[in-house]
């Protein structure tokens, strides 16, 4: 059994992140974490290689600093790192990310399951993790919230899904591509024999044409970026009893007809 | 005939109402493209549905009612999706991106190398037929100004909120085209087993008002009954229920809740909001016992105004605040709603 998971190194949630001067984004000297969701993937795919006895593979598509996440990544237990940079996927668009992404999967041969994080929250969007389901071919459940059960020799799973309106529970084919909800499970820290171990992991980088891959062109470009405007807000504190405060409050606010 | 695709989200036969959000959109695009507005319909109850976006401004509709497509699949939505695409070549497709349309959008986009922009708040066509978008990155700490490829079919995909739907028409009528599904049951991997709807509830992706507790819920003056296993635990879900819950009622409020509240079991998950939750942009957000950490601002920072209840002026969250109330979120949120019922006439 083998399970693949995706992640990204991102800027620290607390990091300033802002337009440089050059007009590119920058977070000047602040660590960079793994994707937040992402934590909830690699943990799953732990749990889910450690009961199938199989192994646990984690790709990131990206420049070298997503060597952060990759070491982050075996330090928590994944079995082995690839990385999938290229010239041709620098300013890459989704598209262009999830054809990496499914090629450096296929390559991996007989994989039984994908589990990406919910969204990454650099880009602010989850659009490549349907993109890679489709570029594989295979099925796609996203917002997985619990996986019930799996049975790889049969090729079948069934997961709980947490969706706006409830919890849905659907069965699917395997291999199959899932997006994990936080409420899956508890990401462990990486062990300290387990960071010496990833510390000195070298980790092979694969190019497109390792891959056998080619672009699909990029077909959405980032014109430019820019810092929002500022939030012109000034508190405005409000005093008295509560029952002064609570209709002081509502006057307020149906003055500024909010209601 | 070229035209603009808008996809109505519909669930439980009924149309998703901010659904007419991307009509609102797609209809200035429609426009300024001189082409034809498209609401596209899949699913149960589907020409009623394709009726409705008539009145909303659609000019036409494409409808598909079958069973593979009751209840939203991936699968048999997506092959659909690009197959109308791949014959008909629509300059674009768009969509509220819920859940389910952002999931839709992004595989049709890649079934047929497409453009594809997200989480749209702003979006302009240029000369040159491409269109331009702003979209928030970074969890809102940057604006990205990106452009699709006017060479083939652009796939937006907007953030809920950020535009207005058309006025209603009610005399409106759209010519309905029904067409037959892709995919055969037989070649759909997923089948839904079952559903257990939350009751009750009002979404947070498009709630106008949300109220929201974070771990200042855990100071409900009441006793915890004896032999409940944490009093703590007990005081906060009594408070969710039954002082937040009541003030969000009369609002017709979604309930919110920060990672801090989450995590210490005072309220399941789906109420979540910010970074591993949800993000939302609400007209009114009230936070009541949040200190407002840079993980709970990042789901919530573009909402119109922010009232902030909290025992300590110190909280970040006033920074971020239009109105702040120091104090006792048990006495302020009780007198809150009283005072709501008593002016909105409840």
């Amino acid at each position: 059994m083998h399970v693949i998971v995706m992640t990204r190194s991102t800027p620290d949630t607390a990091a300033k992140v802002e337009v440089g001067k050059d007009g590119n984004v920058t977070w000047g000297d602040a660590a960079t974490v793994v994707n937040p969701w992402d934590e909830y993937a690699l943990e799953e795919a732990i749990l889910q290689a450690k009961n199938a006895d199989g192994k646990a593979t984690v790709i990131a598509v990206g420049p070298e600093m997503n060597n952060d996440a990759l070491k982050h990544s075996l330090a928590m237990g994944l079995n082995e790192a690839v990385r999938v940079w290229d010239a041709a996927l620098e300013n890459a668009d989704s598209l262009a990310y999830a054809t990496a992404a499914a090629g450096a999967i296929k390559k991996l041969g007989d994989v039984d399951l994908v589990i990406l994080g919910k969204e990454s929250i650099d880009v602010g969007t989850d659009q490549h993790n349907y993109q890679i389901a489709r570029k594989l071919g295979w099925p796609m459940l996203s917002y997985v919230s619990k996986i019930l059960a799996v049975d790889y020799a049969a090729k079948t799973i069934k997961v709980e899904r947490l969706l706006e309106e409830g919890k849905q529970i659907v069965t699917s084919k395997l291999p199959a591509v899932i997006s994990v909800m936080k409420d899956i499970n508890e990401p462990r820290y990486p062990s300290f024999i387990g960071i010496r171990k990833a510390a000195k992991a070298a980790i092979p980088e694969w190019s497109l044409a390792d891959l056998g891959v080619t672009l699909p062109g990029t077909k959405s470009k980032v014109l430019a970026f820019s810092n929002p405007p500022a939030r012109e807000v000034k508190v405005e504190m409000i005093d008295g009893t509560p029952e002064e405060q609570a209709a002081k409050l509502v006057d307020r606010l149906l003055e500024d007809k909010v209601l | 005939m070229s035209a603009v695709y808008t996809w109505i989200e519909t669930f439980n036969g009924q149309a998703v109402p901010s659904s007419w959000e991307a009509l609102g959109a797609g209809r200035t695009l429609a426009d300024s493209m001189k082409i034809p507005l498209v609401a596209l319909v899949f699913g149960k109850n589907a020409n009623a549905v394709a009726a409705t976006a008539a009145t909303y401004g659609a000019d036409s509709a494409i409808v598909s009612e079958d069973a593979t497509l009751d209840g939203f699949r991936l699968e048999p939505f997506a092959a659909l999706l690009t197959q109308l695409v791949n014959e008909n070549k629509p300059k674009v497709v768009i969509a509220v991106g819920t859940s389910r349309a952002r999931e839709l959008l992004a595989a049709s986009a890649a079934d047929t190398d497409s453009s594809l922009l997200t989480e749209v708040t702003e979006l302009e066509l240029q000369s040159d037929g491409a269109i331009k978008v702003s979209r928030p990155v970074y969890a809102g700490k940057i604006v990205s100004q990106a452009v699709g490829s006017a060479d083939g079919t652009q796939y937006l995909t907007l953030r809920g909120r950020a535009f207005k739907p058309n006025a209603v028409k009610s005399d409106a009528k759209a010519d309905i085209k029904t067409v037959a599904p892709t995919l055969a049951e037989n070649d759909i991997a997923t089948k839904i087993e079952s559903f257990e709807e939350a009751v009750g509830s009002v979404n947070l992706a498009d709630a106008a008002i949300i109220v929201s507790g974070g771990r200042g819920m855990a100071n409900n003056p009441k006793d915890a009954p004896a032999g409940v296993a944490d009093a703590t635990v007990w005081k906060a879900q009594d408070g969710f229920e039954n002082t937040l819950k009541p003030l969000a009622n009369v609002l017709g409020a979604a309930v919110g809740a920060s990672r801090a509240a989450v995590d210490a079991g005072y309220i399941p998950y789906a109420h979540q909001v910010g970074q591993t939750g949800k993000t939302v942009s609400p007209d009114l957000y009230i936070a009541s016992g949040i200190s407002g950490a840079i993980q709970h601002q990042a789901g919530m920072r573009t909402s119109k105004v922010i009232v902030a209840i909290n025992k300590d002026a110190e909280s970040p969250i006033f920074k971020m605040a239009r109105y702040g109330i120091v104090g006792d979120l048990y006495k302020i949120i009780p007198a809150l709603t009283a005072e709501f019922k008593k002016r909105l006439g409840k």
